[in-house]
C-alpha cells in the first residue's frame, strides 16, 4: 500500500511553510513562545511522516524520477520557468535527512532555549519553519531557477538564525559575514544558471539531463558555466577560500549549528553538485578543481581544528573538513560516494553538535579547558558523543566508516593520488582532534579552575540562556527532551554503521584491498596519539605544540585568511568606494548643481520683463505682429 | 469707390484703436480702443464680402457684433469691480501680475 509520492512530497514541503505563515501572521501566537514552538514541531513531525511515506512510495521496483511542475513565468515558446517538485531517489532520501534532523533539532530546542523570552522563541520557531521549507525547496527543486530562489532563502534563514542573539555584536557580525561570504559564491551560481539557460534554453534538470545524455549541450564555454555553479556550491558548502564564514557562524544557538551548519544547509552545495553531476562530467577540468580544492579544504580545516579550544569551533572546522571529503569524491567523478557521506555526516554531525550543546548547557562554557571528567556526571551525553566521534573518525561499526572509505576509495579510483594522500592525512587529524575533545571534555582530569559565573558570562551562548551557568561541579545530563533526540541520532548512526558492515553500499568503482586496513589504521593511530597526549599525558601537549610551532602559529591565525580579506576590504574595496564616492559627490553632483544654478539665474533675469501691466503686453503683441509682418515681407 | 478705400479706412480705424488701447490711462478708454479695432475688422469683412459677392462675410460680421456686445458687458463689469476694490480705474496701477 503506497500513496502518491508527489503529493506526499508536496505535503512534506508545504507543512513547514504553513507553520511559518501561521506563526508569522498571528502575533499573539508568535509572542506566546511555547505554543508556537509546539505548533511548529507538530508541523515538522507531520512533515517527517510525509517524507517517510514519500520515500516508501517512490522506492518501488522500477520507479522513474517523477517531475510535477506548473507554469510560473509564461513565454511564447512554452513556460520560461516552472515551479514544482522533482521526486527521485536522491531527493526523497535527502528529504528524509532534512525532515528528520529538523524535527529532532526543533524538539531539542524547546529545552535548550527554554530560558529565552517568549517573543524571541516564537521568532526562532518561525525561522526554523521557514528554513525547513526552503531547504526542502532546494532538495525538491525540478529546475535551477526554483533551486536558486530556495537557495537564497536558506541563506537568509541562516543569516537570521546566526544572528538570533542580534544584540551581541559578535553574533551580528558573524551573521553578516556568513551572508556576504556565501553571497560572493551565489553571484557565481546565478551567472552560471543564466549562462546555462542561454546555452541550452532551459532551466529544467530533467530536460538538461536528457540534453547532456544526448550530447546536445554545447561544450564551448561549458567549463565557465560549471565553474560558476561550483562557486555557488563552494560558498554554501564552505570550500576554501570561502570557508571563513562557517566557524564564525557558531555564534548562533547550538541547535541552529546542528541543523543548518552541519547537517543540511552547508551540504546544499554538495547536493547541487550531486544533482548536476552529469553536467560536471562533461567538464573534467572543473571536476579536477573540485577534487583538489575539496582535498585541500579537508586538510586545511583539519589542521585548523587541531588548535581550537572552543568545542563548537572544533566541530565547525570538522564540518568544513568533511565537506571537503564530499567535494573530493564528487570531483573524482563519483557523486554517489559524496552523497552517501553527506547523509551519514548529516546524522553524526547533528549528533555531535547536539551533544556539544548538552555539554555547553550543563557547563556554561564553550571552552574544552572548562570541561573535563564529564563522563561520570553526564554518562548519557558522553556515550552519544563518543558514538558520534567514532563515526566521524571512521571506525567500523559506526556510520562514518563505510562512507568515508567510499570517499577515499573513489578519490583513489578517480586517479587523484595526491588528494588521496591529503585526505588520508586529514583522516588521521580528524581522529586526533575529535578524540582530543573527547578526552579533554569527558575523561581527563579538569585542566582549569572551576568556572566562575563571570567567566561563564564571557562564553559564547550560555551568557544568554543563563540556565547552564553552573559549573563542571553540578553538571548533569540534560532532560529527556534533549537526550531523546541525541539517542535517536546515536542509534541511527550505529544502525547505519552495522547495516553497512553487513551489506556494504554498492560501489561504482574498484577500491584497492589495502584501503580498509589503511583507513582504520590511520584513524586508530590518530586516536592513540590523542590518548597518549591528553589522557595518559605521556606525550606532553606543550612538546607537541613546540614541534609544530610554525604550523600551530599559522593555524591559530587561521592562516591569515581573515586578515587577508580584511586587508582586501580596507585597502582595496574601501579605497575604491571612496574614489567613486568623490566622483559622485563632486563631478556628477557638481555638473548638476552648475546647470541648476544657471537655470535659476536665467529665470531671475527673465522675470523682470513681466511687468504685470496690460498695456505693456499690448505693446509687445503689436511690435511682435509688426516684426512678423516685416519678416514675411522680407522673406517674399 | 473701390475695395482699396474701404481697406484704407479699416486700417486707419484699427491704428486709431491700437493707439488708444496702448496709450489711454483710463481702463474705459482702453475698452473703447478695443471696440474700434474690432469694428475695423468688421469693415474689412463687410468690404470683402461685398466685393467678392459672397454672403459669408456678412454672417461673420453679425457674429462679431454679438460677441463684441458680450465682451463690452464683461469688460465693463471687470472695470467696475476693479474700481470698487482699488478705488481707481487707472491701468498703470493694475500690476498684480508683476513678475
Amino acid at each position: 500500500m503506497t500513496g502518491n509520492p508527489v503529493a506526499l512530497a508536496l505535503i512534506a514541503l508545504l507543512l513547514p511553510a504553513a507553520s511559518f505563515l501561521v506563526i508569522g501572521v498571528l502575533p499573539p501566537l508568535r509572542r506566546s513562545g511555547k505554543p508556537a514552538a509546539w505548533f511548529s514541531i507538530a508541523c515538522m513531525v507531520a512533515s517527517l511522516a510525509a517524507a517517510v511515506a514519500a520515500w516508501i512510495a517512490w522506492h518501488q521496483p522500477g520507479a522513474e524520477p517523477i517531475r510535477a511542475v506548473s507554469e510560473w513565468l509564461p513565454s511564447v515558446h512554452g513556460p520560461f520557468a516552472t515551479v514544482g517538485v522533482l521526486v527521485d531517489s536522491t531527493s526523497t532520501t535527502m528529504l528524509l535527512l532534512v525532515t528528520l534532523v529538523a524535527s529532532l533539532v526543533q524538539i531539542y530546542s524547546t529545552c535548550y532555549l527554554s530560558d529565552e523570552p517568549n517573543p524571541a522563541l516564537g521568532r526562532y520557531y518561525a525561522l526554523q519553519s521557514l528554513f525547513a521549507f526552503s531547504m526542502m525547496g532546494v532538495v525538491l527543486a525540478p529546475n535551477l531557477l526554483q533551486l536558486f530562489v530556495c537557495w537564497e532563502l536558506v541563506g537568509v534563514c541562516s543569516c537570521l538564525l546566526i544572528g538570533y542573539w542580534y544584540t551581541k555584536p559578535e553574533a551580528a557580525r558573524a551573521a553578516l559575514k556568513a551572508f556576504w561570504t556565501t553571497k560572493a559564491g551565489d553571484v557565481g551560481l546565478l551567472i552560471g544558471i543564466v549562462l546555462l539557460q542561454r546555452a541550452t534554453g532551459t532551466f529544467d534538470l530533467v530536460e538538461l539531463r536528457h540534453l547532456a545524455e544526448a550530447n546536445q549541450i554545447p561544450l564551448a564555454g561549458l567549463s565557465l558555466i560549471t565553474f560558476c555553479i561550483y562557486m555557488g556550491a563552494a560558498g554554501k558548502s564552505a570550500q576554501f577560500p570561502l570557508h571563513v564564514w562557517l566557524p564564525d557562524a557558531m555564534e548562533g544557538p547550538t541547535p541552529v549549528s546542528a541543523l543548518i551548519h552541519a547537517a543540511t544547509m552547508v551540504t546544499a552545495g554538495v547536493y547541487l553538485l550531486t544533482r548536476t553531476e552529469w553536467l560536471f562530467a562533461l567538464t573534467p577540468n572543473v571536476l579536477a578543481i573540485v577534487a583538489w580544492n575539496g582535498a585541500f579544504t579537508a586538510l586545511l580545516a583539519a589542521v585548523l581544528a587541531c588548535v581550537q579550544t572552543d568545542i563548537k569551533r572544533v566541530l565547525a572546522y570538522s564540518t568544513v573538513s568533511q565537506l571537503g571529503y564530499m567535494m573530493a569524491a564528487i570531483g573524482a567523478g563519483f557523486a554517489g560516494a559524496g552523497f552517501l557521506h553527506l547523509l551519514t555526516h548529516g546524522i553524526f554531525k547533528a549528533l555531535l553538535f547536539l551533544g556539544a550543546g548538552a555539554v555547553i548547557h550543563a557547563v556554561g562554557s564553550n571552552d574544552v579547558a572548562d570541561m573535563g571528567g564529564l563522563a561520570r556526571k553526564m554518562p548519557q551525553t558522553a556515550i552519544v558523543f563518543l558514538v558520534g566521534t567514532l563515526s566521524l573518525a571512521g571506525i567500523p561499526l559506526f556510520a562514518g566508516f563505510a562512507s568515508k572509505e567510499e570517499v577515499l576509495g573513489s578519490v583513489w579510483a578517480g586517479g587523484f593520488h595526491v588528494p588521496f594522500v591529503m585526505l588520508l592525512f586529514a583522516a588521521f587529524l580528524t581522529a586526533f582532534y575529535m578524540f582530543r575533545v573527547v578526552f579533554l571534555a569527558f575523561f581527563a582530569a579538569p585542566t582549569s579552575a572551576v568556572v566562575t559565573p563571570a567567566q561563564a558570562g564571557d562564553s559564547h551562548d550560555t551568557a544568554h540562556h543563563g540556565h547552564g551557568v553552573g559549573s563542571r561541579a553540578h553538571a548533569h545530563d540534560a532532560p529527556f527532551l534533549m537526550t531523546g533526540p541525541l539517542w535517536v541520532l546515536a542509534i541511527m548512526a550505529m544502525a547505519i554503521g552495522v547495516t553497512f558492515l553487513v551489506r556494504p553500499p554498492h560501489a561504482e568503482f574498484e577500491a584497492p584491498a589495502w584501503l580498509t586496513p589503511a583507513a582504520v589504521l590511520v584513524a586508530l593511530s590518530g586516536i592513540a596519539l590523542a590518548w597518549l597526549t591528553y589522557q595518559r599525558r605521556t606525550i606532553s601537549a606543550e612538546t607537541l605544540a613546540g614541534v609544530f610551532a610554525p604550523i600551530r602559529r599559522a593555524a591559530l591565525a587561521k592562516f591569515w585568511l581573515d586578515d587577508f580579506y580584511l586587508f582586501l576590504y580596507r585597502s582595496v574595496l574601501l579605497v575604491f568606494s571612496r574614489a567613486i564616492g568623490w566622483i559622485d559627490r563632486y563631478l556628477v553632483d557638481g555638473l548638476l548643481n552648475v546647470v541648476s544654478a544657471w537655470t535659476l539665474d536665467g529665470g531671475d533675469r527673465l522675470r523682470r520683463i513681466q511687468t504685470g501691466k496690460v498695456q505693456d503686453y499690448v505693446w509687445a503683441v503689436g511690435l511682435g505682429l509688426l516684426a512678423l509682418m516685416a519678416w514675411i515681407g522680407v522673406a517674399w | 469707390m473701390g475695395l482699396q478705400a474701404y481697406l484704407t479706412l479699416a486700417a486707419l480705424v484699427f491704428c486709431i484703436g491700437l493707439f488708444g488701447t496702448v496709450t489711454r490711462r483710463n481702463t474705459v478708454g482702453i475698452l473703447l480702443g478695443v471696440e474700434l479695432m474690432l469694428n475695423a475688422v468688421n469693415i474689412n469683412l463687410v468690404a470683402f464680402s461685398r466685393f467678392r459677392g459672397s454672403d459669408i462675410g456678412m454672417v461673420f460680421t453679425l457674429f462679431a457684433i454679438c460677441i463684441t456686445v458680450a465682451e463690452v458687458a464683461l469688460g465693463l463689469a471687470i472695470v467696475i469691480l476693479l474700481f470698487r476694490t482699488r478705488r481707481s480705474a487707472t491701468a498703470d496701477q493694475i500690476d498684480w501680475l508683476k513678475g
